[in-house]
C-alpha cells in the first residue's frame, strides 16, 4: 500500500462506525494492538553518517529491513541507534523512498550497486518510482547486455556444451552451425568458401577472351570456348562440393523442412541447379537458348558468402525491414516515370526521327535524366521535349533524393523502435502484474489469514506466537476492519474459484432454501457438530442454523459466558482435532438467504482453565489457538469460509 | 483557521476592485494552503492529546500537503483499504458526512473533530453522527431511499466474490430489516430520536459501538 495509506488507516476504521447500525451480526472484537509507544525519533547510522526518522515512517512498509523486525539484528545499544555499514549516500535513496513512497534512482551512481543497496534493504528494483523506471531499466539492461557480450566472448573460445551422448546429426549441425567449434569444422568452413570464391571467379573468367593460339589470325574467343574442359572439370567440382554440403546440411537440420524453406539452402539450390540441368539437357539449338539463361543462376552462388560473412546477413536483414519504405520508393518513382514519360512522348511526337517512339521507349529517357545519369542516348529535340526534360531532371532529383535519407532513418528508426516495443511490452507486464499482484496481496493476505484459523484476539497467551503468523500491527487492524464489512453484510470475502464454485451451486437450487429454525435452537451441545468430513468436501456440511442468541430475541449474550455453555460438548481429545476440521454451523443473521458456513470448534475439555479469562472473545477464540497448537507443524489450513463464530 | 481565513479575508476587502476580484479569487483558490489552528484550540475541541494531534497531522499533511482533503483524494484513499470492490460510494457520503460545511473539501480540523467524535465520543455523538452518515440529504429524517443507497454502497465495497453470492435483492432485505427495527412508528422515515432509542435498545450494536475505543 501506499506510504501515507497507513497513517489514515485509523480514519477508515473509525469510519466503520457508520456501519453498525446495520450490522446484523455482532461486529469482531478489535485487536489489542501493544500500547504503542507512541512515535519516537529513531536514529540511523550509515557509516558514520546518521539519519534520524520517525518510527512510523519506517514502519509504512513491513516487508522490508527497516520496516521489519531485521533492523533490530543492527542496533547498537551502547549508542542507542542503527548502525549499518553501507553506502550513506545511496542509503539517502532508501530513506526518501519511505517517506516519499517514491524511490528515485541516482544518476550518477552505478546502477549494480544501487541494485545491490537495494537488495539489501528489501526494497524491490520495481519500487522505483515512474518518473526514473525508464532510466533505470535503460541503464540495466545496458549493463546486462554488456555482461552478456563479455561472457559470450568469453565462451566463443569454448563453444557451448554439447550434451553428452548428442547423435551424429546434432555435431554436424552445431559444426555446420559454428565452424569456429572444431578444427574439422573450420577446415569445412574454409574450403566451401574457397570453392565459392573459384566457382564465381571461373563463371566472370570463362567470358573473357582469350587469345586463341592455334590458328592465325588470332581469333578472339571467351576462355570458357577455348579451354571447356577445364572449366567444365572446375564447374563439376564445385558444383559436386555444393551438393555434398546442400545433402549434409539437409541431412543434420533439426528441421528439415524449415531448413528447406529457409533462404540459405533456397540459394544453395538455385546455385546448384543449373548444371544438373545443363547436364540431362543434350547440346540442343532450341533448348540452348534457355539453357545458357539458366547459366546466369550459377552467380547466385556469390549469395553463398552470406553464410561467410556476418555484413551480409545485416544488410539482408536491413532490406526486408525496409521494405516498405522501398516499396515506396519504387512506387514514388514509377508514378513520375509515367507522368513524364508520357509528356515526353506527346511533346516530342511531331519530330521526325526521334528516339521517343512510344510511351514505354520514353521510360528509359526518363530514368536516365531523373537519376541524373544523362547518358544522351535520347535527346528531345523540341522546345516544348526540352522544357519538360528540364524539369524531368529537377524533379528527379527531388525524387530520388527524398526518399533516400528518409529509408536510412527509417531504418534507424525502425531498429530502435522495435527495441523498445520489446522493452515496452515487457516493462508493461511488469507493471501489470506489479499492480495486480499488489491488490490480490492484500486481497489474499486477508484470504489466507481467514484461512489460517481467523481473527482472533491476541491476548490468548503465548501458545499463539508460535504458530500465528507474524502480522504487523497495520496488518492486523486492517484485518480486522475487513472482517468488520464482512459481518456487517453477512457475506465473505472470497476468491474466484470458490465464487464460482458457490455460484454452480446457487444455480443448482439446492443450497439456499435450506430451512432454518427461527425459532430458538439451543445453543450447546447439540448444536455443536462434528462431522468428520474432509477438508475439501466441507461445502456440502453447510447448513444454516440460527443460534438462540440471534438478534430477534433482542438481548446478545455476554461473550464470556457462552465461552460456558460451550464448555460441555462432545468430548473431542485433543488429537482427534489434528485430523479434521469440526463443522458446527452458527449464523446470528436473520435472514436466511445467506448460506454461510461457519465453523466453531468445539473446545477440548482440557482448557477450562483457560476459560476464565474476561478478556478473551469467546471460546471459539482460545479454541481455535489450542487447535492450531495441536497442529504445529502441519500446514494450517483450513478451508476458507472458515470463520470463529463469536458467540 | 480563523487567523488564515481572517487574513485572507481582510486582505480581500481591502483591495476590492470589481475587474480584479475573480483573478484574485482564482489565485487565491489555487494556492490555498489551509493551516489548522493552534495544537491548543484543536486539544481543547477534540477529545485527543497533543501527541496523537500531531501524529494526525503529520499523516494528513503527507499525504494532503496543501491541507485540505477533497473528494477526490478521499476516494482514493479510501479504496485502498477496499481492493476487492468499490469504496466510491461508500467514501462519497463519509466524505459529505466529514464535511460538515458543505465546502467540497475537508480541512484538518473537520477531519480531526470527526474522528474525535467517533473514536472518543458518547455514545449518543456516536449515534449522532451516523444518523448523520445515513441522511444523505441532511434532511432530519432517513427514508427508505437513502437507506437503500447506503447499504448498496457498502455492499459495494464487498466486491464481486462474496461468500455466499450477494443477490440483486440483498441491499433491499438488509434495508426492510433494518427498518424493522428502526421505525417505531412505522411510517416510513426514522428520524433521529427513534433511531438513537432503537440502537440504545440493540446491546449488539451497544457493544460495538466500544470496538474502536483503541484505534489511536
Amino acid at each position: 500500500m501506499a506510504a501515507g495509506v497507513a497513517t489514515w488507516l485509523p480514519f477508515a476504521r473509525a469510519a466503520a462506525v457508520g456501519w453498525l447500525p446495520l450490522a446484523q451480526q455482532p461486529l469482531p472484537p478489535a485487536p489489542g494492538v501493544k500500547a504503542s509507544r507512541g512515535d519516537e525519533i529513531l536514529v540511523v547510522n550509515v557509516s558514520g553518517r546518521r539519519f534520524e526518522t520517525w518510527k512510523n515512517t519506517l514502519d509504512r512498509y513491513p516487508d522490508t529491513l527497516l520496516g521489519s523486525s531485521e533492523k533490530e539484528f543492527f542496533y547498537d545499544a551502547d549508542s542507542g541507534e542503527y548502525f549499518f555499514d553501507r553506502d550513506p549516500d545511496m542509503f539517502r535513496h532508501v530513506l526518501n523512498f519511505y517517506r516519499t513512497g517514491r524511490l528515485h534512482c541516482p544518476r550518477q551512481e552505478c546502477i549494480q550497486a544501487f541494485d545491490e543497496e537495494l537488495a539489501f534493504y528489501g526494497l524491490v528494483p520495481e519500487l522505483v518510482g515512474d518518473c526514473c523506471l525508464e532510466e533505470y531499466r535503460d541503464r540495466k539492461k545496458e549493463n546486462a547486455e554488456r555482461l552478456a557480450e563479455d561472457e559470450e566472448a568469453e565462451q566463443a573460445g569454448d563453444g557451448p556444451a554439447l550434451p553428452a551422448g548428442s547423435s551424429l546429426r546434432q555435431r554436424l549441425w552445431r559444426a555446420f552451425e559454428n565452424p569456429h567449434t572444431s578444427t574439422a569444422a573450420l577446415v569445412f568452413y574454409y574450403v566451401t568458401g574457397f570453392f565459392i570464391a573459384v566457382s564465381v571467379i571461373a563463371n566472370v573468367v570463362e567470358t573473357i577472351p582469350c587469345r586463341g593460339s592455334a590458328r592465325r589470325p588470332p581469333k578472339e574467343q571467351p576462355c570458357g570456348d577455348r579451354f571447356p574442359q577445364a572449366f567444365f572439370c572446375m564447374d563439376t567440382a564445385c558444383v559436386l562440393i555444393f551438393t555434398g554440403e546442400y545433402l549434409l546440411r539437409l541431412f543434420a537440420a533439426p528441421s528439415r523442412c524449415r531448413f528447406l524453406r529457409s533462404v540459405m539452402s533456397l540459394i544453395d539450390v538455385v546455385a546448384i541447379l543449373p548444371y544438373y540441368i545443363g547436364l540431362f539437357v543434350t547440346k540442343n539449338d532450341d533448348v540452348s537458348g534457355a539453357f545458357v539463361t539458366l547459366r546466369v543462376f550459377r552467380v547466385f552462388r556469390i549469395f553463398k558468402f552470406s553464410r561467410h560473412s556476418q555484413g551480409l546477413r545485416i544488410l539482408g536483414y536491413t532490406l526486408k525491414s525496409c521494405a516498405s519504405e522501398l516499396g515506396f520508393l519504387l512506387f514514388s518513382l514509377t508514378m513520375a516515370i509515367i507522368i513524364f514519360a508520357t509528356v515526353m512522348f506527346y511533346a516530342e511526337k511531331g519530330t521526325n526521327k526521334t528516339n521517343f517512339t512510344s510511351i514505354p521507349a520514353a521510360f528509359w529517357y526518363t530514368i536516365v535524366t531523373m537519376t541524373t545519369l544523362g547518358y544522351g542516348d535520347m535527346v528531345p529535340s523540341t522546345i516544348a521535349g526540352k522544357i519538360f526534360g528540364s524539369i524531368c531532371s529537377l524533379s528527379g532529383v527531388l525524387v530520388i533524393a527524398l526518399p533516400v535519407p528518409v529509408i536510412v532513418s527509417n531504418f534507424s528508426r525502425i531498429y530502435h523502435q522495435n527495441q523498445r516495443a520489446d522493452k515496452r511490452r515487457a516493462q508493461q507486464k511488469v507493471r501489470l502484474a506489479r499492480i495486480r499482484l499488489a491488490k490480490s496481496g492484500t486481497t489474499n493476505a486477508f484470504l489466507q489469514y481467514k484461512q489460517n484459523g481467523g481473527l482472533e484476539d491476541s491476548g490468548s497467551g503465548e501458545e499463539q506466537v508460535l504458530c500465528v503468523r507474524n502480522r504487523s500491527a497495520f496488518e492486523q487492524q486492517h484485518h480486522h476492519l475487513l472482517h468488520c464489512l464482512e459481518k456487517t453484510t453477512c457475506h465473505e470475502f472470497t476468491d474466484e474459484l470458490t465464487f464460482s464454485e458457490a455460484l454452480g451451486a446457487v444455480s443448482l437450487g439446492g443450497r439456499t432454501s435450506r430451512s432454518t429454525s427461527v425459532s430458538s435452537q439451543q445453543m450447546g451441545p447439540g448444536s455443536l457438530l462434528s462431522s468428520c468430513c474432509p477438508r475439501r468436501a466441507k461445502r456440502r456440511a453447510i447448513r444454516l442454523a440460527n443460534s438462540t442468541a440471534s438478534v430477534s430475541r433482542g438481548s446478545m449474550q455476554e461473550l464470556d459466558t457462552l465461552a460456558g455453555l460451550q464448555r460441555s460438548p462432545a468430548p473431542q481429545s485433543r488429537s482427534s482435532l489434528n485430523a479434521k476440521p469440526h463443522d458446527s454451523l452458527d449464523l446470528n443473521c436473520d435472514s436466511r438467504d445467506f448460506v454461510a458456513a461457519i465453523i466453531s470448534i468445539p473446545t477440548p475439555p482440557a482448557n477450562t482453565p483457560e476459560e476464565s479469562q474476561p478478556s478473551s472473545p469467546g471460546g471459539g477464540g482460545r479454541v481455535s489457538s489450542t487447535l492450531r497448537n495441536s497442529r504445529l507443524g502441519t500446514p494450517c489450513v483450513l478451508p476458507e469460509t472458515v470463520k470463529i463464530s463469536s458467540l | 483557521m480563523g487567523a488564515v481565513m481572517g487574513t485572507f479575508s481582510s486582505l480581500q476587502t481591502k483591495q476590492r476592485r470589481p475587474s480584479k476580484d475573480k483573478i484574485e479569487d482564482e489565485l487565491e483558490m489555487t494556492i490555498v494552503c489551509h493551516r489548522p489552528e493552534g495544537l491548543e484550540q484543536l486539544e481543547a475541541q477534540t477529545n485527543f492529546t497533543k501527541r496523537e494531534l500531531q501524529v494526525l497531522y503529520r499523516g494528513f499533511k503527507n499525504e494532503c500537503p496543501s491541507g485540505v482533503v477533497n473528494e477526490e483524494t478521499f476516494k482514493q484513499i479510501y479504496a485502498q483499504f477496499f481492493p476487492h470492490g468499490d469504496a466510491s460510494t461508500y467514501a462519497h457520503y463519509l466524505f459529505n458526512a466529514f464535511d460538515t460545511t458543505q465546502t467540497g473539501s475537508v480541512k484538518f480540523e473537520d477531519f480531526v473533530t470527526a474522528l474525535s467524535i467517533l473514536l472518543r465520543g458518547t455514545v449518543h455523538e456516536k449515534l449522532r453522527w451516523t444518523f448523520n452518515l445515513y441522511d444523505i440529504n441532511k434532511d432530519g429524517y432517513i427514508n427508505k431511499e437513502e437507506m437503500i443507497d447506503i447499504v448498496k454502497a457498502i455492499y459495494d465495497m464487498m466486491g464481486k466474490y462474496t461468500y455466499p453470492v450477494l443477490k440483486e435483492d440483498t441491499p433491499r432485505q438488509h434495508v426492510d430489516v433494518f427498518f424493522q427495527k428502526m421505525d417505531k412508528n412505522k411510517d416510513g422515515i426514522v428520524t433521529l430520536d427513534e433511531f438513537l432509542e432503537s440502537c440504545q435498545e440493540d446491546d449488539n450494536i451497544m457493544r460495538s459501538l466500544q470496538l474502536f475505543q483503541n484505534v489511536m
